[in-house]
């Protein structure tokens, strides 16, 4: 591995302060299971890493004012897959969180890694997109908050300029009778990075498909919503062939590519599959509250 | 270089080490501590696996300055120092046949224990769970899962016993 300085910020501005410093020539560091990896295989090579690591205020999970939620980007995964509160009422996320890498990576990982590395195949990534999850961006001019599905801009790459910092993820209150699923599906059982995934957040009222959101994970640039696929159902009845219709229209939107975990015509079958099942799945769980 | 003082099976160790170096290099390369394996380097195996206050984590993976201030448990510091008694897992690896080769072993019980500490009763499904992200190139998974239901059984009767 090459020896880049590695240098400890104590809090956001310091980070950031830090950052600045070095130009485009630092990266940042929290849980390093991405970043390490990268370095070992020369895939990047910096002057300066900056750990992340020692700011204690970005690691955290709470309730907001309106019944929302707020993490930390410095949140590791494990505390997201086994928080209650995020089983109980975000529980698509919980799922994902769960079901990304092994243990131990999900004692290491964080939130803000998983988004900042940016790839497409981003386990966090769907789940947020479909709870309507915004990006809290700190600069040393102040701090913005985004809409999530405008963060990602292509693989390993996000809007965060020089001397940006994703600080929070923040999810909006979600409504009663809304349920979600997130689906991942792998080569094998075990730890695996997705071939696609799929996730689906809807909110019924009686029968109807009040609000429907679809993303999908490893099947473009960017983990990306499903909007004409969502289209389909929103605001109609309960209807089986319009979940095939909206899976096919879910596949349609895709454009993924022939990699070693799958090629592209088997990711676009599978999103259509997926996407049916992943919509059935949510629907039942919102029935159940 | 860096000066780095990690705490390490319940002993401080000071050690000059690259910026970047792994815990895994620094373990196994400054300290000696070989008991901890590198199979893959790359975050695939678990073999590298030690615990960090507590939790298993790929030392590979991990920063030797990002593990200092914590409490750091290898292989070498599973067994009672005193005494030299290995720990029920250990036991159960030896009694029931837990290692073929040897190199994903102190991944698979480092792993295993930290499960059993988290859950005392385990069932099946969840030793597998638990041991998802630990590779056995010899494929001994079967005995290795029974292994450890094996010493759950053992120290929960240890446990009654004491009471």
């Amino acid at each position: 591995m090459t020896s880049p300085k590695c240098l400890t910020a104590r809090s956001v501005e310091e980070a950031l302060s830090l950052h600045s410093q070095y130009g485009g020539k630092a990266h940042f560091v929290s849980g390093g299971t991405d970043i390490i990896m990268q370095l070992k295989r020369g895939e990047v090579l910096p002057e300066c890493l900056i750990r992340l690591g020692e700011i204690r205020e970005l690691d955290f999970i709470e309730k907001d004012e309106t019944g929302g939620l707020k993490i930390g980007a410095l949140t590791p995964l494990i505390k997201i897959a086994n928080s209650s509160l995020i089983q109980s009422k975000f529980s698509v996320l919980a799922q994902a969180a769960g079901m990304l890498g092994t243990p131990a990576i999900r004692n290491q990982a964080t939130l803000g890694g998983n988004l900042c590395n940016a790839a497409p195949s981003a386990d966090m990534a769907p789940s947020l997109l479909v709870l309507g999850a915004k990006a809290k961006v700190v600069g040393r001019e102040g701090a913005k908050i985004v809409p999530l599905e405008d963060f990602f801009v292509g693989p390993g790459q996000t809007i965060l300029g020089q001397d940006h910092l994703l600080a929070e993820v923040q999810i909006p209150n979600v409504s009663a009778h809304s349920g979600g699923a997130y689906l991942k599906e792998k080569r094998r059982q075990g730890a695996d990075l997705a071939v696609v995934g799929v996730a689906v957040w809807i909110v019924l009222e009686g029968e109807v498909l009040k609000e429907v959101r679809i993303a999908l994970g490893a099947v473009a640039p960017t983990p990306l919503r499903a909007k004409k696929a969502e289209e389909i159902l929103r605001g109609k009845r309960m209807d089986q062939r319009l979940f095939e219709k909206s899976g096919q229209g879910a596949s349609a939107e895709a454009s993924p590519i022939d990699d070693i975990r799958g090629s592209a015509d088997y990711r676009r079958e599978l999103v259509a599959v997926l996407t049916k099942r992943a919509v059935t799945q949510a629907i039942q769980q919102a029935e159940g509250r | 270089m860096s000066k780095l003082t990690l705490r390490i099976n319940e002993a401080d160790y000071e050690v000059d080490a690259a910026t970047t170096a792994t815990l895994a290099e620094v373990l196994r390369e400054e300290l000696g501590l070989t008991g901890t394996k590198m199979m893959c380097n790359e975050g695939e195996c678990g073999a590298c696996t030690v615990l960090i206050d507590g939790r298993p984590m790929l030392s590979c993976m991990t920063l030797a300055i990002d593990a200092q201030n914590k409490h750091i448990l290898t292989i070498e510091g599973l067994a009672d120092t005193g005494t030299g008694r290995l720990h029920p897992i250990q036991n159960a690896f030896v009694e029931k046949s837990g290692m073929q080769c040897g190199v994903c072993t102190p991944g698979m019980i480092l792993t295993a224990k930290a499960l059993l500490d988290e859950n005392p009763a385990p069932t099946e499904e969840d030793v597998r769970h638990a041991l998802s992200g630990n590779l056995c190139r010899c494929g001994n998974y079967r005995r290795i899962t029974e292994c450890v239901l094996d010493a759950a059984d053992k120290m929960r009767r240890e446990e009654k016993d004491d009471k």
